[in-house]
């Protein structure tokens, strides 16, 4: 195993073999490991097997897959603490709790203390382990950013990871947090972010390219409603009046103008699914204001209103024109034909080709 | 409770050994166990769960409409289950009916999340349980027997011995490991065509669904069934193999996980041409399900009546980091039936989350509660279980005698199947009978029959579906208004089994929301009448046939136990296993029934 410690002048050398520890016992729901599982681009066993040219070897300590169970299971995250494991990433699945509310108990745990046989929460896990990991990933949009667990009026005080450790966070290896949002993740969106982050670690990738939300910026440059291919009714003006129409969805609650995600345009798996693509609004769920802001989800969104009015403005009128051309567009040229004579506007040299006059 | 009753004059040495956190399950989960080596035996179980996130609390006050939406990120694995079962509660809150294509869209949805869960656990976690590389570590006298032991079923699956079967199920490298996990894709991709993506579905609704219902959809769908249907039938095959080899090879292993008959199932699979989401009507379009709900008790299916079963449920405390909530609000007296509701019924319950430490001696040692159901001819409060979902459906549907489709029937007595022809094989009849008593091979072993189940149900409503679509019946949703006051209650089977939403609704808000997924059901503590929940109940009394001593234990007898009901913690509210450290050994009289 090679070092991560710059132990000369020279860069860092590459991690030609490293561990993941992956804790999804945050205020989460796993889905996030299991829309993992759900990847082809690269699929996770892709991963696991090294079968995408460049990785490290990769050692996946994750509990939904884990051949080990209790404390063997345990025994990788604790060597870590130990600084005995040697390089890892740790991904953490499921927003964090405020442990400082509850007294003498505990809102989510991983594992026991072996001294006193009390559980060990999540918190102490990130405190000891996050600033020893090569590099930090949160999963999902409760580790991101809180989400659905960080509701208004929610017991536990949950945050993002960003929030906890602080959003100029640096990990081990010099890397911000890595935040990939989603409720789920989209499957290949994970991947494929873990797939730079391992590149990175080989020496072959500069660092990952992050937007402000520790996004990485080419999964969420683009909003919701630029990859979707309802949006030409919505230049239109014509939206859907209820879930039983495929146009726009704008004014039945889709949120899709204003959200950072490439689910429209990348399809859930492997190109299948979606949401206001396929006829289910956009409820922002990769984004940071999640979902408060955007409740009640059905209603629709308030800067919509005034955006689909102005648009009624034009939107008709190109609609129609656009109707006029489609007709005409629907209608082939009239040179084919089965009449005696050419009309294609060649000049044919043989006899009978020739237009009788 | 225990089915091995054990005499309490008697001293014997305990072991404390815990598990957890236990993995290849959903959530976190710890058992923590008292074994007695000597004697080959777990004297006593207790099942934890460590993770409390508070649905039932921060969604009082929001708008009734989004609750779907919500309360599918109760979990990741079986979230849509969440989803179609709101949208039942708040059909009836709002008096509305899905579509007839819509109701289809759904069960299309559902049927294809069955398939695709019940693969991956079975196949990535629960066999990891009963792969070469386990076997070799936990029981490795077997594995020679498996070498020579010729795989009975071997036409259809195609592996010569059981330790063929064996080393397809190691992890990552085996070949139907692998295979299993791109079949939960393609089944993912069939219920993302259902119902936009998978785990959190994005277009249900209330009132139907946002699914664009053009032939294509459909033509997406039923090719991907037809490339499913022999990974079925040689799933099925192998299952029964490698179960039936345990049986043989390690006389007494029907003793594991054992216990008594008390099942429940709660239907799903709507039929739109009987259910119109009314309370009044809900026994009917309970009986009209194609998985038909019903309670089975020692083998008797005592009822079917989805009222019935509404009346009867209670959440207990008892070891739950909860405080009372008797002297609260009551939210609903009567039903509209003008039946009386109880106070510790869900539609009742104020949930007040009590953090505290956690104390396996005697105190609350869960963030799970206690659901029971009150068995008013016994006076009994009794722990339900659903066998982790498969075993108590195709149960109550067996005996029921309800379910008549051309791929899928009810005998009265069983369930039969008839799988169409795939690409490899023919066609191929199922038949599930249930066993003389639920233990954990049989747990398993109706999980894949279920997947076969649910594949013949798809293609049934695909049939209906498209008739619909043919004639011109492409409506998928139907407007409503939310009333300022209702209430509603969702009957669904996840994945896992039994799932109820109870809703109630007051100046047009959520003022009361409770869901109750299999899991507090399956993995609850101790109750107030000291009853134990399902995994304790099936793990204490089991005999341990690992071959490991006392210092090098794994405990796989009590991991097989435990995966068998598929735990889900974050339904359950969470929980976690762990491995066979031993931590201190305890001189204490032995535990009685029930302890």
């Amino acid at each position: 195993m090679s070092a991560t410690s710059a132990e000369q002048d020279s860069p860092p050398r590459a991690i030609d073999e490293l561990h993941i520890l992956w804790t999804s016992e945050g205020m989460s729901c796993d889905g996030d490991t299991v829309s993992v599982t759900n990847a082809k681009l690269p699929s996770l066993e892709d991963v696991v097997l090294g079968t995408v040219p460049g990785l490290p070897k990769v050692h996946l300590h994750n509990k939904v897959l884990a051949y080990e169970t209790g404390e063997d299971f345990m025994t990788a995250f604790r060597k870590a603490e130990r600084d005995e494991l040697g390089p890892f990433v740790l991904v953490v699945e499921g927003s964090i709790p405020n442990e400082r509310i509850n007294g003498d108990g505990y809102w989510t745990a991983m594992g026991n203390d072996p001294e006193t046989g009390e559980p060990i929460t999540v918190n102490e896990w990130i405190d000891r382990l996050a600033p020893k990991a090569w590099a930090v990933v949160a999963i999902g949009t409760c580790a991101t950013y809180g989400g659905i667990h960080a509701m208004a009026g929610n017991p536990t005080g949950s945050m993002g990871l960003a929030d906890y450790l602080g959003w100029d966070f640096r990990s081990a290896g010099g890397l911000p947090i890595v935040n990939v949002p989603g409720c789920p993740v989209q499957p290949d969106n994970f991947m494929e972010t873990l797939l730079w982050v391992l590149h990175q670690a080989a020496g072959l990738a500069p660092t990952i390219p992050l937007d402000d939300q520790l996004r990485p910026t080419w999964l969420f440059g683009k909003t919701v409603h630029e990859g979707c291919d309802r949006a030409a009714y919505y230049e239109q003006a014509d939206f859907a009046a209820d879930y039983n129409s495929p146009k726009c969805q704008v004014k039945i609650g889709c949120w899709g103008p204003v959200v950072n995600c490439n689910v429209t345009k990348r399809g859930w798996m492997d190109g299948i699914g979606g949401c206001p693509n396929v006829g289910g609004i956009c409820i922002g769920c990769t984004m940071p204001g999640f979902p408060d802001k955007f409740m009640p989800f059905m209603d629709e969104p308030p800067g919509a209103t005034l955006s689909s009015t102005l648009l009624r403005a034009y939107g008709p009128f190109i609609r129609t024109m656009r109707g006029i051309t489609n007709h005409t567009a629907n209608k082939e040229p009239k040179w084919r034909h089965k009449e005696p004579a050419l009309t294609s506007g060649y000049e044919p040299r043989w006899p009978n080709g020739r237009a009788q006059s | 409770m225990t089915t091995h009753p054990t005499t309490d004059t008697e001293r014997r040495t305990l072991v404390d050994v815990e598990f957890d956190p236990i993995t290849r399950i959903i959530g976190n989960l710890g058992i923590y166990t008292k074994v007695d080596f000597a004697n080959g035996e777990v004297a006593e179980c207790k099942s934890t769960s460590s993770l409390f996130r508070g649905y039932s609390v921060f969604m009082k006050g929001k708008d009734p409409r989004d609750a779907h939406f919500i309360t599918s990120r109760i979990c990741g694995i079986c979230g849509d289950n969440h989803a179609v079962c709101s949208i039942y509660a708040q059909n009836m809150a709002y008096g509305v009916k899905t579509p007839p294509l819509g109701e289809w869209i759904m069960n299309l949805g559902e049927a294809a999340e069955f398939m695709f869960d019940h693969t991956i656990f079975q196949d990535n976690m629960v066999f990891i349980d009963f792969c070469e590389k386990m076997v070799a570590e936990t029981n490795p006298s077997l594995l020679p027997r498996a070498e020579r032991k010729d795989a009975p079923r071997g036409d259809v699956h195609g592996y010569r011995t059981i330790a063929e079967i064996m080393r397809a199920f190691n992890p990552f490298e085996g070949e139907m490991y692998k295979a299993a996990l791109e079949m939960s894709r393609i089944t993912r991709e069939m219920c993302c065509l259902m119902e936009g993506r998978h785990v959190h579905p994005s277009t249900l609704y209330p009132g139907g669904v946002g699914t664009v219902a053009t032939p294509q959809v459909f033509t997406d769908y039923q090719v991907r069934l037809v490339r499913v249907l022999d990974f079925i039938k040689r799933a099925v095959a192998m299952n029964d193999d490698v179960f039936d080899f345990f049986y043989e090879a390690l006389p007494g292993y029907e003793e594991v996980g054992r216990r008594r008959t008390l099942l429940g199932c709660w239907g799903c699979f709507q039929d739109p041409g009987v259910v119109d989401y009314s309370y009044r009507n809900l026994n009917a379009a309970g009986n009209a399900m194609f998985v038909t709900p019903g309670i089975v008790v020692d083998n008797q299916l005592i009822t079917t009546d989805l009222v019935d079963i509404n009346l009867g449920m209670r959440i207990l405390l008892g070891s739950s980091y909860y405080e009372d909530w008797t002297a609260e609000h009551t939210f609903v007296d009567r039903d509209p039936l003008g039946n009386p509701i109880d106070q510790r019924h869900p539609w009742n319950q104020t949930t007040l989350p009590a953090p505290q430490k956690r104390d396996l001696d005697g105190g609350n040692y869960s963030w799970v509660m206690s659901p029971r159901w009150y068995d008013k001819r016994t006076d009994d409060h009794l722990a339900l279980d659903t066998g982790g979902g498969p075993l108590a459906r195709l149960w109550a549907t067996s005996l029921a005698g309800k379910v008549n489709t051309p791929y899928v029937r009810s005998t009265g007595h069983s369930v039969q199947i008839d799988l169409p022809r795939g690409q490899g094989l023919p066609g191929m009849s199922l038949e599930w009978t249930p066993p003389k008593f639920p233990n954990t091979l049989e747990r398993n072993r109706a999980r894949m029959y279920f997947v076969a189940y649910a594949a013949g149900m798809a293609q049934y409503f695909l049939d209906r579906a498209l008739a619909e679509v043919r004639s011109g019946n492409t409506k998928v949703f139907e407007d409503f208004t939310v009333p300022d006051e209702a209430i509603g209650v969702g009957f669904h089977e996840a994945v896992r089994g039994v799932l109820s939403h109870h809703m109630v609704i007051k100046d047009g808000k959520i003022a009361n929301y409770h869901p109750y997924p299999p899991t507090p059901w399956n993995a609850s503590p101790r109750d107030t009448y000291g009853t134990p929940g399902p995994y304790e109940d099936a793990v204490q009394g089991q005999p341990i046939f690992e071959e490991n001593g006392q210092d090098d234990f794994k405990g796989i007898d009590i991991m097989r136990t435990v995966r068998s009901f598929d735990p889900c913690l974050p339904c359950g509210v969470h929980m976690s296993l762990g491995n066979g450290r031993v931590l201190r050994k305890s001189h204490s009289p032995m535990f009685g029934n029930g302890s």
